[in-house]
């Protein structure tokens, strides 16, 4: 078929639902131009994927610096330990009493980090920057399934946010029961301040981000499944898409759960229920809660919690595979096997949650039931590492800061990911549970390497985002220096993690057998704190490279994928004529024979028979 | 499945509408959420501990209320179909109206559990709580019904809804049987697990 008669399929399509709100008589202000557009409804309420993909990434990058700010906090309590912190007086007031830092305002700095990153920097601002910025852009389609939808998906996350930041001012504190919240601890004031409105704000701040999760997560879903363009078939689609699909998916199952357990325990705090609580004595007094079942939460709250890492975790790999083979300018090696593999994680991570729970004193034959679900997922994992690896093997390797970040991204997830193996022995955890040994786990494996793949992603659409480039040198010195700082501050702790010193400790210089660790602990946080201002590098040139950044070209990185067809900064719709046809898959690089390094997936097999492979000749 | 609940004009995806596929992608989260309910409720009782609490018999004409909705309902779609607008309305307001009863009908069955001695919290036996649980988060969905078939009523009196445009009303009536079919489990598994 030559080019000129290609059948603008992906243009119907997308119209399609226009036809059908017209015969219902729908009305439609889409249908406006969007020149005259209010500005309200252009810059605020927008209901263009590509603005409300900004939203979402500005908003997860303010919630970095809160994250981080927290984190320089407890970690400067924890490596100085006998410092006065007065001078923290004018930031904290009076959490800082006779220059000490309040010990239970330490609990809640955790839990607020580790809240904030979790859900709304790395599931909210990673793939809500990403999903809605790429899906239409890269399946070829003029906008998400539906745009109010969307918007809304943002503003329940904007308010979702709103209720968490009021509630850091709270007289009693921000929640402080962990980022887990286990009940009884979170569900009885009694236990700690942060438990009383703290808490209730948490919940309530929660119940709006799951909303918004599931708002976004249909309309990921439902964009992919029906608003493909002419020739996008599932297995051209590029890996990007295939990981955000997967994740939405286990949005879509795994957040309702969340939303019940939650529920019940509102009901558990502020109505008399007994659903998690039982004979608890406090003060010597017998509480009115009886029959209840703390474990029953943590089976609700892990059922989500451990999809949730994935969801963490997966958009960040789409993005990686991506962004390696555009700059190793090679395919990348088994594009099915990666498709395999994330479908494969997707299916085991709804049948590992109770690894967060082998000391909860659960029959050990469950325990090594989900003992070897949990290692099997060790496969799919490694399938894609060496894939990664494999892809960069011998390939005309550009380091972009973007890819800086991507490979980054795969030592950050091969180191963390090692003691996840370990970690799934049910009898090795029995002694690693609880102690900075997990943390450190799940920093590199979920925290750090989800960081790098954001970043890779945010270095490499940047150009397609803001129409401008990112300023390469500071993104070297960015990347050297964050690395550099994730693993000074995460190997250490695996060596404290087994020595036994536990998590969510405010200090251990109560213990004689911790005392040693002392200047460990300090040197962790002189990194730490080195991490965190590393990260201004990051914001100084996304900052000035919006306003001041070289002028990007239409496809700066030589990608085949579809949104580096659109024009510079695409308007509304995305493409101003007709939506391009795709006729191979989105990894054409390097291809023997052809003029160049890149042949873009919109390009039919008829304009490149110097290339085409003996099976591709018939679809000349 | 109707022509006009369908997009023409498609190459690649499946033919469904979007709006009908987002209806189904909800139905499906909704669902979690009772799954999740339920299985807390087995891996609860499990445990022993557990109030054995007699069914008030107002359940079941409840359920046979809310399943005669889902007829009422078929109606309306299928006199949609017909163009029979006329006859589309009254049976939504019937649908409406059932739905109504039925609100009412579980909000009895509470009353009487109370007078058994069955309360939903006040150091309660959870066994009790999770049926409150369970009927205020169904009732909270019927809410939703109600208003989503007060809409598609509305479509009606703008002469929306007609054979060559199902698509609100195929949903609405989705919608509806999802939330009897729920309610349908949700009945037969308290009856088997209570
Ligand atoms: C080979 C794969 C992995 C295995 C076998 C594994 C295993 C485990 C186990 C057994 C624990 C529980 C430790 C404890 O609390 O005692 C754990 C904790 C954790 N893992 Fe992994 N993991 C793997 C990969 C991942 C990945 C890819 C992520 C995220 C992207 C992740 C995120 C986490 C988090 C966040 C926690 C701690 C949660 C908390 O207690 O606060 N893990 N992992
Ligand atoms: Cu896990």
């Amino acid at each position: 078929m030559a080019a000129t008669n290609i059948p603008t399929g992906g243009a119907h399509a997308q119209e399609a639902p226009h036809v059908q709100h017209h015969a219902t008589g729908d009305h439609h202000d889409e249908h406006h131009d969007h020149h005259d557009q209010h500005w309200l409804s252009k810059y605020v309420f927008s209901q263009d994927h590509k603005w409300i993909a900004k939203q979402f990434l500005i908003s997860g990058i303010a919630w970095a610096f809160i994250g981080a700010t927290l984190s320089t906090l407890f970690r400067i309590q924890l490596g100085w330990p006998d410092a006065n912190l007065s001078w923290l007086e004018p930031i904290l007031g009076r959490w800082i009493d006779a220059g000490k830092l309040n010990p239970e305002f330490y609990l809640a700095l955790v839990t607020m980090h580790g809240t904030i990153m979790v859900f709304f920097v790395l599931t909210a601002g990673l793939s809500g920057t990403f999903s809605n910025f790429l899906i239409p852009l890269q399946v070829g389609a003029r906008d998400m399934a539906s745009g109010f939808m969307n918007m809304l998906s943002f503003w329940f996350f904007f308010l979702a946010g709103i209720v968490m930041f009021i509630s850091l001012f709270l007289e009693t504190g921000p929640a402080a029961a962990g980022w887990t919240i286990y009940p009884p601890l979170s569900a009885l004031p009694q236990a700690i301040p942060g438990s009383g409105t703290g808490q209730t704000m948490w919940l309530v701040s929660m119940a709006l981000f799951i909303v918004s999760q599931l708002l976004g997560g249909v309309n990921y879903i439902t964009t992919v499944i029906n608003l493909r363009t002419a020739g996008m078939s599932m297995a051209k689609l590029p890996l990007t898409i295939w990981s955000f699909f997967l994740t939405a998916i286990l949005g879509l199952l795994s957040f309702p759960v969340l939303f019940s357990a939650a529920l019940l325990l509102i009901f558990d705090r502020s109505f008399g229920t007994s659903f998690f609580l039982s004979d608890i004595y406090i003060g010597g007094e017998a509480l009115n809660h009886v029959g209840g079942s703390p474990i029953l939460f943590q089976h609700l709250f892990w059922f989500l919690g451990h999809p949730e890492v994935y969801i963490v975790i997966m958009p960040a790999m789409g993005i990686v595979s991506e962004v390696l083979a555009t700059n190793a300018r090679k395919p990348i090696f088994g594009y099915r096997a990666m498709i395999g593999s994330l479908i494969g994680i997707s299916l085991l991570s709804f049948v590992v949650w109770a690894h967060h729970m082998f000391v909860t004193g659960m029959n050990p034959f469950l325990g090594s039931v989900f003992m070897f679900l949990t290692l099997i997922i060790a496969v799919p994992s490694a399938v894609k590492t060496f894939n990664w690896l494999a892809t960069l093997w011998r390939g005309n390797i550009r380091f972009t800061s973007a890819m800086l970040f991507a490979i980054g991204f795969v030592s950050l997830f091969v180191s963390g990911g090692l003691t996840g193996i370990i970690l799934g022995n049910a009898a090795l955890d029995i002694q690693m549970h609880n102690t900075y040994f997990v943390v450190a786990h799940f920093h590199l494996v979920m925290g750090s390497s989800a960081f790098f793949g954001m970043f890779a992603g945010v270095y490499h659409w940047f150009p397609k985002m803001f129409g401008r480039m990112m300023d390469e040198k500071l993104g070297y010195v960015h990347f050297w220096l964050t690395i550099l700082a994730a693993y000074l501050v995460f190997i250490p702790m695996h060596y404290v993690g087994i020595a036994g010193f536990p998590r969510r400790y405010y200090a251990y210089t109560a213990y004689e057998t911790f005392n040693q660790f002392g200047n460990l602990n300090t040197f962790i946080s002189i990194a730490a704190i080195m991490a965190f201002f590393a990260q201004f590098i990051f914001l100084f040139n996304f900052v000035y490279s919006i306003f001041r950044g070289r002028r990007a070209t239409e496809n700066p990185w030589g990608s085949t994928t579809l949104e580096w067809t659109t024009p510079i900064e695409p308007g509304h719709g995305n493409w101003p004529g007709a939506i391009p046809a795709v006729y191979r898959w989105p990894y054409d690089y390097s291809k023997p024979g052809a003029p160049e390094d890149f042949i873009p997936q919109h390009v039919p097999y008829s304009q490149t028979v110097s290339s085409n492979l003996p099976y591709e000749k018939e679809m000349e | 499945m109707h022509p006009s609940e369908s997009l023409n004009n498609k190459q690649a995806g499946v033919g469904t509408h979007p709006l009908r596929f987002i209806l189904w992608l909800m139905i499906i989260s909704s669902t979690m959420a009772f799954a999740a309910f339920t299985s807390a409720y087995i891996v609860r009782r499990g445990e022993g501990n557990w109030l054995d609490v007699d069914l008030p018999q107002s359940m079941l004409i409840n359920t046979i209320v809310v399943l005669l909705s889902s007829v009422t309902m078929q109606l309306a779609y299928y006199f949609a179909r017909r163009d029979e607008i006329s006859r589309v309305r009254i049976f939504l307001i019937v649908t409406f109206l059932l739905g109504i009863v039925f609100l009412i009908g579980q909000w009895h069955v509470w009353s009487e559990l109370v007078l058994d001695n069955v309360h939903f919290g006040g150091g309660a036996n959870p066994a009790g709580s999770f049926i409150y649980v369970l009927m205020g988060f169904h009732g909270a969905h019927i809410i939703a019904g109600l208003i989503f078939l007060a809409k598609t009523f509305n479509k009606t009196l703008q002469y929306k809804i007609h054979s060559r445009s199902m698509l609100p009303i195929g949903n609405c009536t989705i919608f509806w049987h999802f939330l009897g079919g729920l309610w349908l489990y949700l009945y037969l598994f308290l009856l088997l697990n209570h």
